[in-house]
């Protein structure tokens, strides 16, 4: 008996009183949710919803801006279509990671990759809706005397528009889900409690 | 640019494609009279379409001069010369995220009109190609079949009243049913309108039902004949314009005539097959085939006899 000496408190830390679900260890327990919608998912929902928003808006004119330069000077087609896919090549955890010397550790930070993996699904998205009117059709509208601007906004554009659509969904859904990671670097948008709970105690 | 029916002369016009030796049209010298209809024929390589497309500047001449109304088209803004020509192609090229009205509205809404006064026109033009002005007009091109989509075409070429209206096989990808029923409503309107039209097709047949004047272009773009139907019909300038309307050629010249229009004997058999007067010779001779008979008897549309046309009258 020597050896042994009892503690002096508890060695189980008191948590307090836990949900059955809680204290069962559930898969998911809607009242933990409650409890901690005020002070940690409101805001991290709301952070992550605004970060999302910023990016495909500024991936959206990026690559708006770029789909109109491929679209009336075809050699830029290729290489800003290379730059897209090459962009969507790097890791985004390691792209977070080393724009944090560059831009520190800003929400900026986290925005800048986003921006730059929304290129990757809107940039051929928007080409591809404003190559894909038929040529019939602009060949009426030329016949017909629209000039090159109003065949742009009166006819290809508004042609474009479902497959622009579509791109911005998936570049939507896309960036929602890497968005998560950003809290690599930053405790921002849904990924911060997400990585503050995987830490070790 | 002119708003009446415009004559539209074609002047030594040739077209060389960047990178070509050959010519596509090569020194074209036609005039198409105001209010008339020009048909260009020919086979494929003849420089139809190019020679249609130079006039709207779609194509741009390489030398040579295109006039309308003694106005070289070069002269003109590129933009209003287009706006002041009908074109209709063969795929009809409606916008398909417009509705009809909003389809033959385009010319009218780029040059300014009043929203009240479009409105009317397009009523207008809907009614005159056979559609109904208040239905049709909200209906999108995807509900359209092929023939009326070529109505609305139609009706979207001769929006702000052009002078001149070019078309490029209009009733080429429609249905031989359908495709008769728009050329004899073609003609009907053009009875009315006295366009000065242009009207390019590979079909023999049609540019002779359509045409008052035809253009044959041989492969190479050159000019083989330019005549009215009955003339490249009886006298074809050479063999390949002979080749090109047909062996059957004598039987299409009498396409050209109704039965009506023959001097008729006096009635005096009885039991006649009855003809209308509108008949044309063709079909004529085509019921003296069938029936074996020597004569027909000719009524009008009250059905009232007009007079009896032999077998002899159809072939003299």
């Amino acid at each position: 008996m020597s050896g042994l000496r009892l503690a002096d408190g508890p060695v189980i830390p008191d948590f307090g009183q836990g949900s059955a679900c809680l204290r069962h260890n559930h898969w998911f327990c809607t009242s933990w949710v409650r409890a901690n919608w005020g002070d940690t998912f409101q805001p991290a929902l709301l952070q992550h919803i605004y970060l999302t928003l910023l990016a495909v808006g500024i991936g959206f004119g990026i690559s708006f801006v770029l789909a109109i330069i491929a679209f009336r000077f075809r050699v830029f087609g290729p290489p800003l279509g290379a730059m897209s896919d090459f962009l969507y090549c790097i890791p985004s955890i390691a792209l977070f990671v080393l724009l944090v010397p560059v831009t520190g550790l800003t929400v900026t930070t986290l925005v800048i990759p986003l921006v730059a993996y929304t290129l990757f699904v809107l940039y051929p998205n928007i080409l591809a809706g404003l190559r894909g009117v038929p040529p019939e059709v602009l060949e009426s509208a030329r016949g017909m005397g629209l000039t090159r601007r109003q065949i742009f906004w009166r006819v290809e554009l508004p042609l474009a528009v479902p497959a622009i659509m579509a791109g911005l969904r998936v570049a939507t859904v896309a960036t929602i889900s890497i968005a998560t990671i950003a809290a690599i670097v930053l405790y921002y948008g849904l990924g911060g409690p997400i990585f503050e709970g995987d830490q070790p105690p | 640019m002119p708003t009446e029916a415009a004559e539209l002369v074609f002047d030594e016009a040739t077209k060389v494609y960047p990178g070509r030796d050959a010519a596509a049209v090569d020194h074209l010298s036609l005039t198409v009279p105001a209010g008339e209809i020009c048909v260009l024929v020919g086979p494929s390589g003849g420089g139809k379409t190019t020679a249609l497309k130079l006039v709207n500047r779609l194509i741009p001449l390489t030398s040579g001069y295109i006039r309308i109304d003694g106005t070289q088209i070069g002269d003109y803004d590129v933009t209003e010369l287009r706006r002041s020509i009908g074109y209709v192609i063969q795929q009809v090229g409606l916008f398909p995220h417009m509705t009809v009205g909003g389809n033959i509205g385009t010319v009218p809404r780029l040059l300014g009109w009043q929203k009240q006064r479009i409105r009317e026109r397009v009523g207008e033009l809907l009614e005159l190609v056979g559609l109904d002005p208040e239905k049709d007009r909200k209906r999108y091109p995807s509900e359209l079949s092929g023939g009326q989509r070529q109505r609305v075409g139609l009706a979207r070429a001769l929006a702000a009243n052009p002078a001149l209206m070019l078309m490029d096989e209009p009733f080429g990808a429609i249905d031989p049913i359908v495709r008769a029923r728009l050329q004899d409503e073609f003609l009907r309107l053009q009875q009315e309108l006295r366009k000065t039209v242009v009207f390019v097709t590979h079909d023999v047949d049609e540019a002779i039902k359509v045409g008052d004047r035809i253009a044959i272009l041989r492969q190479g773009g050159t000019l083989a004949q330019y005549d009215t139907p009955q003339r490249i019909l009886e006298h074809p300038v050479d063999d390949f314009v002979a080749d090109f309307v047909g062996r059957d050629r004598a039987l299409k010249a009498l396409t050209l005539k109704t039965v009506g229009e023959l001097e008729l004997a006096p009635a005096t058999e009885d039991g006649l097959p009855r003809l209308p007067a509108d008949t044309s010779l063709r079909d004529a001779l085509a019921i003296i085939v069938a029936e074996r008979r020597d004569a027909l008897l000719v009524v009008g549309p009250d059905g009232s006899p007009l007079g009896v046309v032999t077998r002899e009258d159809l072939l003299r």
